[in-house]
């Protein structure tokens, strides 16, 4: 009994000291997806954030690969345990905005914490993406990215291309991809990470044509998806030609494609500027080109959509707390800590200022070709076809597409085949996923 | 008969048991039961809004094409894994026997990969038979075959098959050297002497006194392949190329967390509960008596 007395006075004591410290300051947790030289970056821009003010703690956690953050964050908040702000990326934004009564929108939080939110101090392309028809933001942008070519110079100078001049259209690829492989240059000419992403999704906004229906379901409502038209077809049958004689090399589904590309098997790539760390750590001599577009698109190329991802606020947390992620949402909109997370990180700053800061610094005539996502990215005004992408279940529906794009490089179908079934049966996902 | 025992105390004997009940109740029964509740549930996945729709997700997942699919891909898998690793530990089990220096050396190698995590033994195959930086994919493709586990279904279920049977050769080995060591020499021997060769020796006296064994591997075998291998698929294949390797086990993981589809996933969770119970009842009630425990 001796013993249980003592140790339920150390808990005891224990638990004064923690509510004692609480008093202090208010700890703001974050469930962040980031690894090696991002995850860095996150505990850097943590660190000084706490040290830059005396109120409020934030305490990064990481949580595994985006979709495993996302789905802890679901069955925290399921289980009551929900953390102040979750990294959610670009995939999970649908399932996100579904769940209007688990979170408070991002420009909530900050003007209901006394401050203003200036839309105009941010990139349009990427504030738009993360807000709601009506132009409310709900979640504030972390870490953006945008599809762009890479293609390896030594390859390029074998196969007798023009180092100095990257394919600028589809066609062009697919030329330049057949030189190489006829030359022996490389064993396949060209291959991409994240078909769907940069296949569908970006192709569609970088040459100006739907998606979907309902502004790619950006405005909400009975979405269709519009992935079989002619410009579709046409590009994903060249690919699979082109497959079929290993000029086009499948990598997998997300990134995988990077490895064959490192490896010097292919030379051209398709991939986001996220991916940039890898290659400019492999020692590789590369070039770096914009997104291709298609010949035969009218307002090509247009702009491209973001991927990444973006922090979300949950939802029934006290007002000492969405102080805290208003004053910390606050820090990180500042033009040194964006100058910071972009040119560590290869992600896009999601202030003008950091943007033009960095511009300023000769950044980008030291290191070619980083600002080439910004530029794509915020060239022109974006459309009803270049906003983005939204869907309350997209993972869902890219699963889909994947799967009718890997029967159909393995010759199984045709390019019109494939997308026909892509669209039956992501229409079906949709629909059932909207009659929840 | 075997005699029973008797406990004087009434209390006694539930009070022991009692810590095994509750950590039944508490792990099996209650996680199941709402696998069950859920599985009549529409819901999305922060539960902000639930419809109760009674067996409705039972028949959407049965009427699903692709879930039809993934019982074809499931019943494949498990045979080719339970065949190819009981095959081959049996093989290997036969042979270790006639090693006569080192046969703790043999021994030890031969069980060691069942230490290996799934994941790991799946990513070990993975970087094999990888297209691009695989030895072995390197020596398939020198011999003319257009080897290709991303796009070519059977390539990726052959991949997914070795590296499952491979995890599992270890353990079946164990059971057959120890089951080989329980046949009486003096059968062998005596049969020798009657003049029957090695092959006649092993088909008539050695295999069908395996038959426990066998038949024990048998069940533990198709357990494992039906439900210990999610690392394996999730590290090799991730359930493709198009749904040529989603196993049932790996379906309900892909609709419940990453489609997250929770009345689908728990409605397919509790089919599989179904099967496990059945295909363990059937195997017990009709299977087990034609083996021949000796």
């Amino acid at each position: 009994m001796k013993s249980f007395g003592f140790a339920a006075g150390v808990a005891a004591t224990f638990t004064l000291l923690s509510t004692a410290s609480a008093f202090a300051v208010t700890q703001i947790s974050w469930w962040h997806a980031m690894t090696g030289a991002n995850a860095e970056v996150v505990d850097k821009i943590s660190k000084d954030f706490n040290a830059s003010q005396s109120d409020y703690e934030l305490v990064p956690v990481f949580k595994g690969t985006y979709p495993e953050t996302l789905n802890a964050g679901i069955a925290a908040y399921r289980a009551g345990q929900a953390p102040d702000i979750i990294q959610v990326f670009d995939v999970g934004t649908g399932v996100m905005m579904a769940a209007e009564g688990a979170i408070k929108p991002a420009a909530d939080v900050l003007t209901s914490a006394g401050m203003t939110f200036d839309k105009s101090q941010y990139l349009p392309g990427i504030v738009g993406y993360y807000s709601k028809p009506d132009g409310t933001m709900l979640s504030f942008p972390y870490n953006s990215s945008s599809p762009i070519l890479y293609y390896n110079k030594d390859i390029f100078q074998k196969a007798g291309l023009d180092v100095g001049s990257p394919p600028k259209t589809w066609n062009e690829v697919w030329e330049d991809a057949k030189k190489i492989k006829a030359s022996g240059a490389a064993a396949c000419g060209y291959t991409s990470t994240w078909l769907t992403w940069i296949h569908l999704e970006n192709f569609a906004a970088w040459n100006d044509v739907p998606w979907a229906t309902q502004q790619n379901g950006l405005a909400g409502g009975d979405v269709e998806l519009k992935i079989n038209a002619p410009i579709f077809v046409n590009h994903f049958q060249a690919l699979a030609d082109l497959a079929k004689d290993g000029t086009f090399k499948y990598g997998g589904r997300t990134s995988e494609a990077k490895q064959i590309f490192l490896a010097g098997e292919c030379g051209i790539m398709t991939e986001s500027s996220g991916g940039l760390g890898d290659i400019v750590k492999s020692g590789m001599n590369y070039g770096i080109g914009q997104l291709p577009y298609d010949s035969d698109a009218k307002g090509a190329p247009q702009n491209t959509t973001p991927g990444g991802a973006s922090l979300w606020v949950f939802a029934d947390k006290s007002d000492e707390e969405y102080k805290g992620v208003a004053a910390f949402f606050a820090y990180l909109s500042k033009t040194d800590v964006q100058e910071y997370l972009h040119q560590k990180s290869g992600y896009l700053p999601v202030t003008l200022a950091a943007y033009e800061a960095t511009n300023k610094s000769g950044f980008y005539d030291k290191n070619v070709g980083r600002e080439t996502p910004i530029l794509q990215m915020t060239g022109k005004a974006p459309t009803d076809n270049s906003k983005g992408v939204r869907l309350p279940n997209l993972p869902q529906v890219r699963d889909i597409q994947n799967e009718e794009f890997e029967k159909m490089l393995a010759g199984q179908q045709t390019a019109q085949q494939a997308l026909d079934n892509a669209v039956t049966r992501g229409n079906a996902a949709i629909k059932e996923a909207l009659g929840n | 008969m075997t005699p029973r025992v008797v406990f004087p105390n009434k209390v006694l004997p539930y009070l022991l048991v009692a810590p095994q009940l509750a950590i039944t109740l508490v792990f099996f029964y209650w996680p199941a039961g709402q696998a069950f509740y859920q599985s009549m549930l529409r819901q999305d996945p922060f539960g902000l809004r639930t419809r109760f729709v009674w067996f409705a997700n039972f028949r959407k997942v049965l009427a699903d094409p692709a879930y039809l699919n993934s019982i074809k891909v499931t019943v494949v898998f498990s045979l080719a894994t339970a065949i190819v690793a009981m095959c081959v530990a049996l093989l290997l089990a036969v042979m270790a026997e006639k090693v006569v220096r080192g046969k703790g050396l043999y021994r030890t190698l031969l069980i060691w990969p069942y230490a290996v995590a799934p994941a790991i033994a799946g990513m070990l195959w993975l970087f094999l038979f990888n297209p691009s930086i695989g030895s072995l994919a390197y020596m398939l493709r020198s011999f003319g075959i257009a080897w290709d586990p991303l796009l070519n279904g059977t390539h990726a279920m052959i991949l997914l098959v070795s590296a499952a049977a491979w995890k599992q050769i270890s353990y079946n080995f164990l059971f057959f050297v120890a089951g080989l060591q329980a046949v009486p020499k003096t059968l062998i021997e005596a049969a020798a002497m009657d003049g029957a060769g090695e092959t006649k020796r092993f088909w008539t006296i050695v295999f069908p006194l395996l038959a426990p064994t066998t038949f024990f591997l048998l069940v533990v075998n198709t357990v494992y392949a039906l439900f210990d291998t999610f690392g394996i698929v999730h590290a090799v294949t991730g359930g493709g190329p198009g749904k040529a390797t989603e196993t049932l086990v790996y379906k309900v993981y892909n609709d419940g967390f990453v489609n997250l589809i929770l009345g689908d996933s728990a409605a397919q969770s509790v089919i599989l509960m179904i099967i496990v119970i059945s295909l363990t009842a059937i195997q017990f009630r009709y299977v087990e008596r034609k083996v021949h425990y000796g």
